[in-house]
């Protein structure tokens, strides 16, 4: 019988040392200006995964937040403030997110963080974050409890943490235009869904189903899959004898592509749908690009086609970073932008200084904030969520994802 | 139970591959009680090391060519990987507490993935890897197998067979049987245990290229951290099977593999058991399994009940 005490004790050990070994730390930014007359530094924290599968978003975000912090010192946007970033690296791990967020705190200089990716390390973050005062804004955070509260359902809306911003649409608006357009404008009228029970997927598909289901859809499956795991050959046997004509996926691309690829190769040639977090470039590679015609919502418009956007999708060419600006990239310069002006007003109301109690000038100042960014209006609402509610569908055409729909969303 | 052909076809697959890296666990237990718990970074090893082939031809080559040298390379790089980690990191711990090597593996299994990591052009990022196109074989009525599961399931018969017929009829392989049996006594007819315990980790090395090989075409990527789950899934049929036994393992990885894809699809529709079926429940089920198997037979499917040992 030791075999089994055996294998539990691996198992375990196992586990824990993966964990801790996504908790490496880091060093920290230098921090060498001293004292009043020199250039203060304002620090803006990231926090996204910069290894890993989702890498690809991550580093995406962690530049877009650079060149934002780039073009602040070029223009000299806050007089008298030197803004720098310090990215750390969560790997999509909630408890990497908390440790990063612990570490952001500590640094007194930082004033804002730009992040998470994901709305499941968002969770451990906010609380440390609120403790601290220090404002939090992410660009891709989608789940709608996250700063409406748990009880967003019934529609008794709460904010549960005042420093908590995003300049992302929620899931409640994603998952409804998403099956708008799946049952309206596709003509598709039995749907399986498929979550990957994490925060972010399982919100989203169920808000997919009951909008699918409340237009005159049906629901003819649901199956959930787990992260990290290749081989999804049973679901997609399941999607075909379901006779489903469209696959809706809440989950991120890794997982997504390779489950749009293995249901197509089990013979459903039906589309897969599903939120931003398939939206990149790998979920097409991922599926072994046989995957024609799958669809994609993600908030905003396509920023490539935005006219606010072009300078900013120049300048990033022109900064020569090595990853592209992916999904967040212009939501990402949003976010980063936002905090350099709730600081621009933070000093400009003290005298052109930095005063004491910065970080919570700081986030009193982010919900006055309004200017015309890389996607359009920016401001927040009293939940702290972006009230920029247009959305994009995209679908993938010769293994590329070319938007076909875009709109505002309406009731 | 129209589904219960494609079912068992699809969950063939998955067991086979399973099958060929539980191999590795069970052979180096069977000789030196240990669990290799780097056994999972070995087959990611594996993967690179073929894919680093296929980078390396030129692009125009078939992959029906490419194949054979790509399994070649991820060979070498696996046996390689394979039986430094047993001289350099196993061998020195070989009389201290079992518990040593064990903590040894883990930290060595942290150690693979960081330097592939961290090393290895890209691999932050899952790398593709290769893959048949095209549609799947229609075997019979609405039964489909995967054209890139059509390797795995070839590979694995033959190895098991080359395998078998090389522990039990080829010298090296009695004096594997030996050692497993006995080392010193073995030692003292003559046989060399250190060259054994080498071949041993050796021969897990090969198959876990071949099984990464196979897990690269089925998924069409391979990543840094495709080790660990793929590892714990193997460990557990080695387990199931009962470990020790070379055709245990394969067994026990058919079983589990099989035991996945029918949780995945017939759980759910058993009255009152929705909540609990589909593939986020299959690991739960594979272990309800796992657990079952050893109430009733603790040494596993194949095992032999070994009083001084398991």
């Amino acid at each position: 019988m030791r075999h089994r005490s055996l294998l539990v004790l691996t198992t375990a050990i196992a586990t824990g040392a993966l964990t801790l070994s996504a908790c490496g730390s880091r060093d920290k930014g230098g921090n060498d200006d001293n004292g009043s007359n020199s250039k203060a530094t304002v620090v803006i924290g990231v926090d996204a995964p910069l290894t890993g599968s989702l890498s690809a978003i991550g580093q995406g975000i962690k530049n877009s937040v650079d060149l934002a912090v780039r073009t602040a010192n070029k223009n000299n946007e806050v007089k008298g403030i030197t803004f720098k970033t310090e990215p750390l690296d969560d790997q999509a791990v909630p408890a990497s997110g908390q440790q990063n967020a612990t570490t952001l705190v500590a640094d007194k200089d930082v004033l804002g963080v730009v992040g998470p990716l994901n709305s499941g390390v968002a969770q451990s973050m906010q609380g440390v974050f609120a403790r601290a005062g220090l404002t939090q804004v992410s660009p891709a955070n989608t789940n709608p409890a996250l700063s409406q509260g748990d009880q967003w359902l019934t529609g008794q809306k709460k904010r549960p943490f005042k420093t908590y911003f995003r300049t992302a649409t929620t899931d409640v608006i994603q998952g409804r235009f998403a099956a708008q357009y799946a049952h309206d404008d596709a003509k598709k009228t039995k749907a399986f869904v498929v979550d990957d029970k994490q925060t972010y997927g399982v919100g989203l598909s169920s808000i997919f189903a009951e909008e699918f289901k409340h237009l005159g859809g049906q629901v003819v499956g649901t199956d959930h899959i787990t992260v990290k795991e290749t081989d999804f050959s049973s679901v997609a046997n399941k999607v075909k004898n379901s006779g489903a004509d469209i696959v809706y996926f809440g989950g991120q691309y890794p997982e997504g592509g390779l489950l749009s690829g293995q249901v197509k190769s089990a013979g459903a040639h039906i589309p897969t749908m599903g939120g931003d977090g398939i939206y990149d470039p790998a979920f097409i590679t991922a599926a072994g690009g046989t995957n024609d015609g799958d669809l994609a919502t993600s908030v905003g418009y396509p920023v490539d086609q935005l006219d606010s956007a072009k300078t900013f999708v120049k300048n990033y060419a022109a900064a020569g970073y090595k990853d592209p600006y992916a999904a967040y990239g212009g939501y990402s310069y949003d976010a980063a932008w936002a905090i350099v002006q709730a600081v621009k007003k933070t000093v400009e109301d003290n005298n052109g200084k930095l005063p004491g109690n910065a970080r919570e000038k700081v986030t009193e100042a982010m919900s006055k904030v309004s200017f015309d960014g890389v996607t359009g209006k920016v401001s927040f609402d009293e939940y702290g969520d972006t009230t920029n509610k247009q959305l994009t569908v995209y679908q993938v055409r010769d293994k590329a994802w070319k938007s076909v729909k875009s709109a505002t969303f309406k009731d | 139970m129209h589904q219960l052909p494609q079912t068992l076809v699809s969950g063939l697959a998955l067991g086979a591959l399973y099958g060929l890296i539980a191999i590795g666990y069970t052979m180096v237990y069977g000789i030196v009680q240990l669990i290799n718990f780097a056994h999972g970074e070995i087959v990611m090893i594996g993967g690179f090391g073929a894919l680093t082939i296929h980078l390396w031809l030129p692009g125009s080559t078939p992959l029906g060519a490419a194949l054979p040298l790509m399994l070649i390379g991820g060979a070498l790089a696996a046996v390689a990987v394979a039986t430094a980690a047993e001289r350099f990191a196993y061998r020195p711990l070989r009389g201290a507490p079992r518990l040593a090597p064990l903590i040894t593996a883990i930290g060595l299994s942290i150690a693979l993935q960081q330097t592939v990591w961290a090393f290895y052009p890209d691999a932050k990022k899952p790398r593709l890897f290769p893959q048949f196109h095209g549609n799947a074989f229609e075997l019979a009525g609405n039964i489909h197998l995967q054209r890139n599961d059509l390797f795995v399931l070839v590979a694995a018969p033959l190895c098991m067979i080359a395998l078998g017929f090389f522990v039990s009829r080829s010298r090296t392989g009695r004096a594997m049987q030996a050692t497993a049996q006995d080392p010193d006594t073995a030692e003292l007819m003559g046989v060399d245990t250190n060259r054994i315990i080498v071949l041993a980790f050796a021969i897990g090395g090969a198959f876990a290229a071949v099984a990464a090989v196979a897990q690269g075409l089925r998924a069409g990527q391979i990543s840094f951290e495709m080790g660990f789950i793929l590892g714990l899934k193997a460990f557990t049929a080695a387990v199931l099977g009962g470990i020790g036994n070379i055709y245990g393992a394969m067994l026990g990885g058919v079983v589990l593999g099989i035991a996945e894809a029918a949780a995945t699809t017939y759980i759910q529709n058993i009255p009152g058991m929705h909540q609990l079926g589909g593939a986020g429940w299959k690991d739960v089920w594979a272990f309800v399994l796992l657990i079952l198997v050893l109430l009733i037979r603790p040494q596993g499917l194949l095992g032999e009940r070994v009083a001084d040992r398991a």
